[in-house]
């Protein structure tokens, strides 16, 4: 019993954990995909801003969370979100826009993304300085023991508050998107727009319109990734290219241009990893009374923890060669 | 041929550039800047036909120079005695054996369905048996990889000559990029741009982590040079020897890809990036055309790293960093002109002396207003604001590649296409 429990303190929580951020990412890379058609390299340090901002937030106004009894980089998250949601927009105007009326090749775009995020990069790591940050300021971890009515099981379910937050907000912002998509004009604009632009245009959807509020999604999205991620560890400036990997896996293994499969795709890269790394001798150690014959080495795992950047690329590799369209038949584009 | 006004002029600015560097610098640091720039000339070469020639994105050009770098270094490194003198290398062997022995029955296991094996049973079958032989080598491996380490540090090298392990390096880049290039050509071109950001990563991360192949993080210095070295014959004579070799590499390379640019298959490629759809519809095999060329640039890739590791004269995994061995090769190439290989030799020089000489102006200047902020506001600078100002560098490169795509998308010397009246 103990060991299930641990198997689902470390893979199936950690899992969700991870895979809620890669969610939380993907969405906002294969909203941008499916209707500006490159993929954005820039994501991943949007991310790293916004949770920059949140830094600076909260080391503003550290009293407004205990007030509430929150986190307070939490509380302040929803500003920098608007914030973040902003400075893509402003970046698209800088940056691609006069691109996109010059009908550049999608690799064009992808390459000023990338400049894009080097800019964002340089102005991170100068204002802040190379070195890990942590979100808490003045209010401490919360963490969760959950006693489980079992007679067998000593150990507890852990659970800790900012992964609590993640799940909710992560439910509350897929229920929130599903009905702008699905009720609201300009989500159905947006899913036309994804679909078939052409034809969007000639039915006289303002495209500069939808472009604008993908760009506010997907902002505000990963500022909300990128906080809740430094929530749960800690806040890393040179995350970028290691969680765009992941990023883009997910996205691509649900399906370009499909938020649910992005979603789906986010847990399914983000258990993956967390399964692949899993140290397995634990869990087979009643085995190995059982069976003494047996000799367990001390580390059974799939990948050791530092190949884990492997895993999002071999997933990713697979989905090529087997599927390319995604699980949730995406475009190729 | 007759050089056109603009090119003379850009290229005596840039020969201007030189002389003061070696005016101000000394010429022993002159000569290693020009090596160390000839090094990503050839980098860049093998960029600019990935994506000059062909329009292929290559956003992972420091996993082969570090694949580069460390097969010379495997190749050319003094034999460890230490190492070869014990049954380590047996063991190792053996390892290696099992890894076969595993492959083939995995082989063995896809050809079932010559015996009418359904596929039901097949592909379980399959995953079942790899993923049991996988942890069946990996485990193996482990007690060996520790053995090695603690008794001998690490496997050493072959004690070859050094261009055998350059050329080795530039081979077995091309046949990771005729992997990847097999898997992602036939798609978009956005996934070749993630899969070769992939494996960038995933290179760096198997040679910093296989102490027993490549000590990891303790690094692997001397590595032996091609030529004469400091000690036998001075910095500079040593380094000019280095930058001559190189130099005529970058002639011959220069010469052949101007060869194959006007000829047929220059041609196709230039068609094929220019209009896949009619190309395809003349009956051009564009993925097939389009993996020659990624794997030639590969090539050139592996080759070019080989030959930056070799000069630096060290091979350090964690030194291999995404901003200088792939954007700042990026650079070089869309400033200097893509397509055109003239313009991407100049980029390549211009671009790698302006970084050098960057990284003191950027302390001289970030010194300068630290203590101008200092004595007006009393502003406190923070400690680590040396190494801020290095980071500040990758703005700059980051603005360049943005405007350089917006105001002169082809670059200084943009390519000459040749109408045909």
């Amino acid at each position: 019993m103990n060991e299930f429990i641990f198997f689902f303190n470390s893979v199936v929580i950690n899992g969700a954990v991870i895979g809620s951020i890669y969610a939380m990412g993907a969405i906002g890379v294969t909203l941008v995909f499916g209707i500006l058609r490159f993929a954005h390299f820039a994501h991943a340090d949007m991310m790293t801003l916004g949770a920059f901002l949140v830094l600076i937030l909260t080391a503003l106004f550290p009293a407004v969370g205990p007030a509430i009894g929150l986190p307070t980089a939490f509380v302040m998250m929803p500003v920098a979100m608007v914030a973040t949601a902003f400075i893509a927009v402003g970046i698209d105007k800088l940056f691609y826009k006069k691109l996109r009326e010059n009908n550049v090749k999608p690799v064009v775009m992808v390459m000023a993304s990338v400049g894009v995020t080097l800019m964002l990069q340089g102005l991170i790591r100068f204002l802040a300085g190379t070195g890990t940050q942590s979100l808490y300021i003045d209010d401490r971890k919360a963490i969760f023991r959950i006693d489980l009515p079992f007679e067998s099981a000593s150990r507890n379910l852990v659970v800790t508050e900012p992964q609590l937050l993640l799940f909710l907000f992560l439910a509350f912002a897929v229920i929130a998107l599903h009905l702008f998509l699905n009720k609201s004009r300009l989500g159905k604009a947006m899913r036309a727009m994804s679909d078939n632009p052409d034809l969007a245009k000639v039915s006289g959807i303002n495209t500069n319109t939808v472009v604008g509020v993908t760009w506010i999604i997907a902002g505000s999205l990963a500022c909300a990734a990128g906080t809740l991620l430094s929530l749960d560890v800690t806040l890393k400036p040179d995350l970028s290219f290691m969680i765009l990997l992941p990023i883009f896996a997910a996205a691509i293994v649900g399906g370009v241009g499909s938020p649910y499969g992005a979603l789906a795709g986010g847990f399914v890269v983000g258990l993956t990893e967390t399964l692949a790394v899993f140290n397995w001798t634990f869990v087979l150690r009643p085995l190995e009374q059982a069976i003494p014959s047996l000799d367990l080495p001390n580390t059974l795992a799939f990948v050791p923890t530092e190949y884990k950047i492997t895993i999002p690329f071999f997933i990713l590799l697979a989905i090529l060669i087997w599927r390319p369209t995604g699980l949730f038949k995406g475009k190729i584009l | 041929m007759q050089l056109p006004k603009k090119d003379i002029i850009l290229f005596s600015l840039l020969a201007a550039l030189i002389l003061i560097v070696f005016a101000s610098q000394g010429s022993a640091y002159s000569v290693r800047v020009l090596a160390e720039a000839s090094c990503y000339a050839i980098l860049a070469l093998g960029l600019t036909i990935q994506w000059g020639y062909a329009g292929l994105f290559n956003a992972g050009i420091m996993g082969f120079v570090a694949l580069g770098g460390f097969i010379t270094m495997l190749f050319s490194f003094p034999v460890n005695e230490d190492f070869w003198n014990t049954e380590l290398p047996g063991q190792l062997g053996g390892v290696g054996l099992k890894a076969l022995l595993s492959v083939a029955i995995v082989y063995g296991l896809t050809q079932l369905k010559r015996l009418n094996v359904s596929k039901k049973i097949r592909l379980p079958l399959i995953i079942i048996a790899s993923a049991t032989l996988y942890l069946w080598v990996v485990t193996s491996l482990g007690p060996v990889a520790e053995a090695i380490e603690s008794e001998a540090g690490f496997i050493g090298g072959l004690g070859l000559p050094v261009w055998v392990g350059w050329l080795v390096g530039g081979a077995v880049g091309g046949g990771i990029a005729y992997f990847i290039g097999h898997i992602c050509l036939g798609l978009r071109s956005d996934y070749l741009a993630i899969a070769t950001l992939g494996i960038a990563e995933i290179i760096k991360a198997f040679l910093k982590n296989a102490d027993w192949l490549s000590r990891g993080t303790l690094t692997v210095s001397p590595l032996p040079w091609p030529v004469p070295e400091a000690g036998e014959i001075g910095f500079l004579a040593a380094r000019a020897a280095y930058l001559s070799v190189t130099a005529v590499m970058i002639a011959v390379i220069y010469f052949l890809l101007h060869r194959a640019y006007s000829a047929p298959w220059g041609r196709t490629m230039r068609a094929i990036r220019d209009n896949e759809n009619s190309s395809a519809a003349m009956g051009k095999d564009v993925n097939r055309r389009r993996l020659e060329v990624f794997v030639l640039g590969s090539v050139l890739m592996g080759i070019g790293g080989a030959a930056l590791v070799t000069f630096n004269g060290i091979f350090d995994p964690s030194g291999f960093l995404p901003l200088n061995h792939t954007f700042l090769v990026w650079v070089m190439v869309i400033l200097g002109g893509s397509g055109n290989n003239k313009g991407t030799i100049f980029g390549a020089v211009f671009i790698y002396i302006i970084w050098t000489m960057s990284s003191p102006a950027a302390l001289f200047l970030i010194d300068m207003a630290s203590s101008v902020g200092n004595a007006m506001f009393g502003w406190q600078a923070p400690d680590d604001l040396d190494t801020r100002a290095l980071q500040a560098r990758v703005f700059v490169i980051g603005l360049i590649i943005s405007l350089v795509l917006r105001y002169a998308p082809k670059g200084l010397f943009p390519e000459k296409v040749a109408h045909h009246a």
